[in-house]
């Protein structure tokens, strides 16, 4: 397969960047959109050009790593799939790819297409931990949690944190991360210690950041490559309800 | 974990505003309810009668005036947080994406509330200028109806010919559908954002509250749209 890229280019934080235009041959239909990348840049560097940053980690769907907004949808087309799940099967030959970084205020770009999504960090620690001792891996059978909240704060904890949800968000809001993180920790009984005071700090925390407001649009629920579920704000915006009024 | 946040910015903060906002939308969608009904009166086909009677006791009763006042002031204030939101979210990304497919994840109702609200706010101040004030200020005609058990003559101001004065011009008529139309889009999204904002979704109730969302939604504008139109073919 051959492909025409447009691929934004920036050397810095501060720098003007641009889409720069590559073409792309030989490709195997059963290359992960990062592999076509890794192909790429080594053709750059054997030409004695700036291979494209990009971050990636695991390449397997869990880490969170891979962060690019492909032909106008983060992590591309296909839906509940990260960047180094989507093969390129997924696109029609001699079709013209544009990739962006992920974009929001609250996600300054390193280089080329690589963000820092360190705010996510900083909202974790802002709130998204219990500070229970839970024992070693054995304690656990300790604490009989039924099947139903252990299948939600499961399907709750399965965001991979990789930020899809504010890129794609028209507000840049970072609302579905956060009441995953808040709904994962608030169904659990180690969670119920700081259960007010989580969800205050941690949407502070975001706000804190400048990732923009919710408004229920819901482009974050369609684009997350873990499908969390909107459900999960609304249990945000619950417990902060109610952690406004009962504080 | 240390959470010192205050009672005001709990309030402002991106979850306060939107219960704010949430709760002034649901408030006005109430009031949307009432307002049709009483406006339907204007079909009936008795001269105005009922609907002139309802304007009577409308602007009179000192209850239903206080409540206008509280609905104005709602009116502002969904508008100003709203506009607030707006402007921050837009801040929220200073870049824009060069390509971006928004109509593959979103509703494009969802998406340009602020643009839908703004129509709206332009329509509500030309409609209170064409009758709110002109019932409440202006020079109305009077007319004499006839109690039905008493047989005595009453003198009551004829609200309904204003109104129908002023659906004979079509551009007006022609604002109004096209108001109501920014109006369904917006409430189709609002009504049920508005439940999802006060915490109410999970897989139970939530095709039930989208439903009743976008009854409501189209259903109000509709019919409300249909006045107008009514009226114009009826007095050309």
């Amino acid at each position: 397969m051959k492909f025409n890229l447009k691929i934004w280019r920036q050397k810095d934080a501060n720098a003007q960047g641009k889409l720069v235009d590559y073409k792309i041959d030989n490709v195997s239909e059963d290359m992960s959109l990062l592999e076509m990348m890794d192909v790429l840049n080594d053709q750059l560097v054997r030409k004695g050009e700036e291979p494209v940053a990009f971050d990636h980690d695991c390449r397997e769907g869990i880490c969170g790593m891979c962060s690019m907004y492909i032909n106008g949808r983060a992590h591309g087309p296909v839906k509940a799939s990260t960047t180094c799940q989507l093969y390129m099967r997924n696109f029609t030959d001699g079709e013209t790819i544009t990739i962006e970084p992920f974009r929001a205020g609250a996600f300054p770009i390193v280089r080329d297409l690589a963000v820092t999504r360190s705010a996510f960090d900083r909202i974790i620690a802002a709130g998204g931990f219990v500070s229970v001792s839970t024992g070693q891996a054995q304690d656990a059978n300790n604490t009989p949690i039924g099947k139903e909240e252990a299948d939600k704060a499961m399907d709750a904890a399965a965001c991979i944190g990789c930020g899809a949800c504010a890129a794609a968000c028209p507000n840049a809001s970072a609302m579905l991360f956060v009441s995953a993180k808040v709904a994962h920790l608030s169904l659990l009984p180690q969670g119920q210690v700081e259960r007010k005071e989580r969800a205050l700090a941690m949407i502070n925390q975001m706000d804190e950041e400048g990732f923009g407001s919710c408004t229920n649009i819901g482009a974050c629920e369609a684009e997350c490559p873990k499908e969390i579920s909107l459900e999960n704000i609304a249990r945000l915006n619950r417990e902060y309800l109610w952690a406004t009024v009962a504080k | 974990m240390q959470a010192d946040i205050s009672l005001g910015k709990r309030l402002t903060s991106s979850i306060g505003k939107k219960i704010v906002v949430a709760l002034t939308g649901l408030f006005l969608t109430l009031f949307l309810v009432v307002h049709l009904m009483g406006n339907l009166q204007l079909l009936k086909n008795d001269g105005g009668e009922a609907f002139n009677h309802y304007s009577e006791f409308m602007g009179h009763n000192p209850l239903i005036q206080t409540i206008s006042k509280v609905n104005f002031a709602f009116i502002l204030g969904h508008a100003i947080w709203g506009i607030f939101l707006a402007f921050k979210n837009r801040a929220a990304r200073p870049t824009r994406y060069a390509v971006n497919k928004p109509g593959a994840n979103s509703r494009w109702a969802s998406r340009n509330m602020a643009l839908l609200g703004t129509i709206v706010f332009v329509f509500i101040a030309i409609h209170l200028v064409n009758f709110y004030f002109t019932f409440h200020y202006g020079d109305i005609p009077t007319v004499d109806y006839r109690d039905a058990h008493s047989g005595e003559l009453f003198r009551v101001k004829d609200y309904a010919s204003v109104v129908q004065i002023g659906f004979q011009q079509l551009w007006i008529v022609a604002f109004y559908v096209v108001a109501m139309f920014a109006l369904a889009f917006h409430l189709s999204h609002g009504i049920q954002s508005a439940f999802q904002t006060l915490g109410a979704n999970n897989k139970e109730v939530s095709p039930t509250l989208k439903t009743i969302g976008y009854v409501l939604a189209y259903g109000l504008c509709a019919l409300f749209a249909i006045i107008p139109v009514i009226m114009y073919i009826q007095n050309s």
